[in-house]
């Protein structure tokens, strides 16, 4: 009983740094409309920024006021970004901004490391509060104590800047309609700074108070904002006082889910998670989004199939990729493989996003099922690698069959984040549970048959398969079925209003992209011989996003095309460089702010201009539109 | 035109050349107009004619326009709205937009600005003798209210930015014959604090109570300009361009 009081006490003082984490990217969200994921990093940030300034200052008053110190320069930092990055993609799709974030998120990964190191930091101590209390009979750290202390504390002044300030009520009124408080003379710019920079301040304050408790890594921004996106989940993004309950509620889970399920204490979390999200889809206190702004795939030129000559073209091309084994080495066709894997990755993430309209940011889980699954069926059940590659995707397939149920009640940015958190339970149950994944080690020894072992006959039966994945996909999104997909995209109202189910079209089209994901996955896991949990990580599923943005987002083969190019540049990439994720996170801003059509969206639009008899009229036209929106 | 300077010269607002678009779609041709210190205004039109839009326009929430908008002698089309708005160009949107879930009083927070040389200068407490019924209820939250009450709440709302002009866009519109009566004396009481005032209305019954002159516009330009007793002598444009 004792304990149980001591580890409810250990569950708060966790959740104050969360609530403050949670609680800012809610500020933020609520008048920008744009959820930071780069909150994760500016915790982070705060973390090491905290280490170092309370290693420099002297005594107690150098401590906390390192922390505050740390708080405010991650708030300046917070700043800037706003001013020259977010302000220029204030009206896009969310789907950009999410990723303009993320690549903010991998540049700050690498530069911490640059600055401080990979080791992880152990900080000072806070002074005064280095000892324990007594609390029935166990000790309890004086510093938790604290921090359960600072949660309602820092609630309660939240709520006196929103209720008692000016500048208060001004976000409050942003965060209902911004334009008509531009229109009572209020510099939105300034406004939108601030609440940044408040918001991020919150983010560092969070990190420096982890310094005691926790060592300082180069891995805390990621696992802190899957957190922090469970909680505003749960809590309804946008209130403040939801992120409090919420911080609480999965700081608790976290802190007894150890003592239930110690190996798979996530799961807990996902449980409860699940249940708010059928019974409140919009969170605890949340209340519901409009539809998205604009899903991303809309695009103002039709789709259309493939004419006859573009066909031969694409079989063409294929019968060139299956001759390069007659003259490329061994290391060129094992990379040919993993590109070619990739691309039917991608392509099943572009069915998804493309012409699904829903932005999976956690699509990464059903490759690595499907890998996964390849390699039960191989080491656990010793099944041949045939029967492999079919047993494997059904992992995926079940995966999302479960996950995507749960995710197509939501739209827009609350499907990117539960996708996100999906995706992140499933690689900790890889990771955690050691006995049956191998954790960390993985498992190894995936081997193919004999025929398909060597580099070229592997490469054969990549393509082969990748082929006719990608062109089943394609056959889909020109399908009846791929139709009314693209209706619930376009306008839900108005395709449940001519009898589609909107519901049942989006899951169908959840659990499609997962299988051939999952085939994909399986795929990878007998090129490599090896299964690990980064194969189903964030950054899998952000490469995903990648490809498909880098090819074309409102294109039907963009995905490939993005695919190849991604993949090829990544690899060559890595064995460049050290700071890959720096120059990788560079290039998905410059992308987004710069070039958000991608390459075959950019192709598309010099041909079709080139196709019209004047070219300007229509260039001015589109650029109208635009401007409209 | 070369005597536009000189005709615009001590004109509070002057508007010359304004075409506007949504999209490809062209709104506005041309349209003019003048308001000076301390006249009262209306512009008139059917449903769709291009009122709203215009004064989306004047204040820059239109992105897409062109043409010379000048505010107290000065340019003011190349501002952002919040700049053109904190020099005096109080803007009442027809949706009226008030921030529902903030109470009364916190709405007219959002609205204040410092107060202006040359323009009346408002507080709460005066407005609240404008308005009585917000007097009685300064802590309701804006949704909680009637549609009348909202049309009062928009306007002190604006007024709290000491404006030295307001646009008033349709400020009867929804409202009963009571209320609608009260919304005139309130705007003629502006108009005695010096204000100068535009406002748009599909019908000439309630425009006649408060206005010196009268723009009427129709599909984007404007069809007719004078005093209200030239409107009223001229029946055959009322019939021709506004709704009975
Ligand atoms: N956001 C918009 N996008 C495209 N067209 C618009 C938009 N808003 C208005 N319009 C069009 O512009 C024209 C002028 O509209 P506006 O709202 O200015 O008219 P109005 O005179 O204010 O009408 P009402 O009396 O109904 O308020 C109409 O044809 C309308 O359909
Ligand atoms: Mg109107």
């Amino acid at each position: 009983m004792e304990f149980l009081v001591v580890q409810f006490l250990t569950g708060l003082a966790s959740a104050a740094s969360l609530f403050l984490v949670a609680s800012g990217l809610s500020i933020i969200f609520g008048v920008t409309r744009i959820v930071n994921f780069a909150h994760g990093a500016f915790y982070m940030l705060g973390a090491y920024l905290a280490y170092t300034l309370t290693e420099r200052l002297e005594g107690a008053f150098g401590f906390w006021g390192g922390l505050v110190l740390a708080g405010l320069a991650v708030a300046a930092l917070g700043a800037l970004l706003e001013i020259v990055l977010l302000r220029r993609i204030y009206r896009a799709p969310e789907l950009f901004q999410l990723l303009a974030t993320f690549g903010v998120t991998l540049m700050v990964q690498d530069l911490v490391v640059v600055i401080w190191g990979p080791e992880d930091l152990v900080g000072r101590r806070a002074p005064g509060l280095r000892g324990a209390v007594e609390v029935f009979g166990q000790m309890v750290p004086s510093y938790d104590l604290f921090l359960i202390a600072l949660g309602p504390v820092v609630l309660g002044l939240l709520w006196l800047v929103f209720k008692r300030t000016r500048w208060g009520v001004l976000v409050r009124a942003a965060t209902q309609d911004r334009d008509m408080v531009a229109a009572l003379g209020v510099n939105q710019k300034w406004l939108f700074t601030s609440v940044f920079a408040l918001g991020v301040f919150l983010a560092g304050l969070g990190g420096a108070l982890q310094i005691p408790r926790d060592a300082v890594s180069h891995a805390m921004d990621l696992r802190v904002i899957v957190e922090v996106f469970v909680v505003v989940v749960i809590g309804g993004l946008g209130s403040v006082f939801g992120a409090f309950v919420a911080a609480i509620v999965v700081s608790e889970l976290n802190a007894f889910g150890i003592l239930v399920m110690p190996k798979i204490s996530l799961v807990l979390v996902f449980l409860v998670m699940a249940a708010v999200l059928v019974v409140r889809p919009w969170g605890l206190f949340g209340k519901p989004e409009g539809p998205a702004r604009q899903a991303p795939g809309v695009s103002i030129r039709p789709w259309r199939p493939f004419s006859p000559g573009e066909r031969i073209a694409v079989a063409a091309g294929v019968a060139l990729a299956a001759l390069l084994p007659l003259v490329a080495g061994d290391y060129a066709l094992t990379v040919g493989s993993e590109i070619i894997i990739f691309a039917l990755f991608a392509a099943s993430l572009h069915f998804l996003m493309t012409v699904g309209g829903l932005a999976s940011f956690g699509h990464a889980a059903y490759f690595g099922l499907g890998a996964y699954g390849a390699a039960f069926a191989a080491k656990a059940a010793g099944l041949p690698m045939e029967a492999a590659l079919l047993a494997g995707p059904l992992l995926g397939l079940a995966g999302a069959a479960l996950f995507g149920w749960f995710c197509v009640r939501l739209s827009g940015v609350y499907f990117a984040m539960l996708t996100l958190a999906f995706a992140q339970i499933t690689w900790s149950v890889a990771f955690q549970w050691v006995e049956v994944t191998g954790g960390d080690n993985g498992i190894l020894g995936v081997w193919p048959s004999p025929w398909a072992a060597g580099p070229r006959g592997f490469y054969w039966l990549a393509l082969a398969v990748s082929a006719a994945g990608i062109a089943a996909l394609r056959v889909l999104v020109f399908s009846p079925f791929g139709y009314g997909l693209r209706a619930t995209r376009d306008s839900v109202l108005r395709a449940e209003a001519i009898g589609i189910d909107r519901g049942r079209v989006q899951w169908t089209a959840f659990v499609i992209a997962g299988t051939f994901a999952g085939v994909a996955g399986a795929l990878f896991a007998f090129l490599k011989g090896s299964v690990f949990p980064e194969n189903l990580a964030i950054p899998t599923s952000v490469d995903g996003l990648v490809m498909v943005l880098l090819g074309g987002i409102e294109t039907v083969s963009g995905a490939v095309v993005g695919a190849l190019v991604y993949k090829a540049l990544a690899i060559w990439l890595m064995s460049q460089t050290e700071l890959s994720k720096l120059v990788l996170g560079a290039v998905i801003v410059v992308l987004v702010v710069a070039f958000p059509k991608g390459i075959v969206g950019s192709v598309e639009e010099l041909r079709a201009r080139r196709n019209r008899s004047e070219p300007n009229g229509a260039a001015f036209g589109a650029a109208k539109m635009e401007a409209a929106e | 035109m070369t005597t536009g300077a000189t005709t615009t010269t001590g004109m509070k607002l002057s508007v010359s050349g304004l075409n506007s678009y949504y999209g490809p779609a062209h709104i506005l041709f041309d349209v003019g107009l003048e308001v000076g210190a301390g006249e009262v205004v209306a512009l008139l039109g059917r449903n769709g004619a291009g009122k709203s839009t215009t004064f989306r326009s004047i204040v820059g929430l239109v992105a897409e326009r062109r043409g010379r908008i000048l505010f107290e002698g000065e340019d003011v089309s190349a501002l952002p709205t919040h700049e053109i708005v904190r020099r005096g160009l109080g803007y009442v949107p027809e949706d009226r937009r008030i921030f529902t879930e903030l109470t009364v009083e916190e709405n007219f927070l959002v609205g204040r600005q410092p107060p202006r040389a040359g323009a009346p200068t408002w507080t709460p407490e005066k407005l609240y003798a404008l308005f009585p019924n917000l007097g009685e209820m300064r802590s309701r939250l804006g949704g909680r209210m009637s549609g009348g009450e909202q049309q009062m709440l928009t306007i002190g709302r604006t007024l709290m930015g000491n404006p030295s002009l307001v646009l008033l866009d349709e400020p009867s519109e929804g409202l009963a014959p009571k209320i609608v009566e009260q919304m005139a004396d309130a705007i003629l009481a502006m108009k005695r604090e010096g204000l100068s005032i535009v406002l748009s209305e599909q019908n000439l019954h309630f425009a006649r109570l408060i206005s010196d002159r009268a723009y009427i516009i129709e599909k984007g330009r404007i069809r007719f300009s004078g005093s209200m007793a030239e409107l009223e002598a001229n029946p055959e444009v009322r019939d021709a361009y506004l709704a009975v």
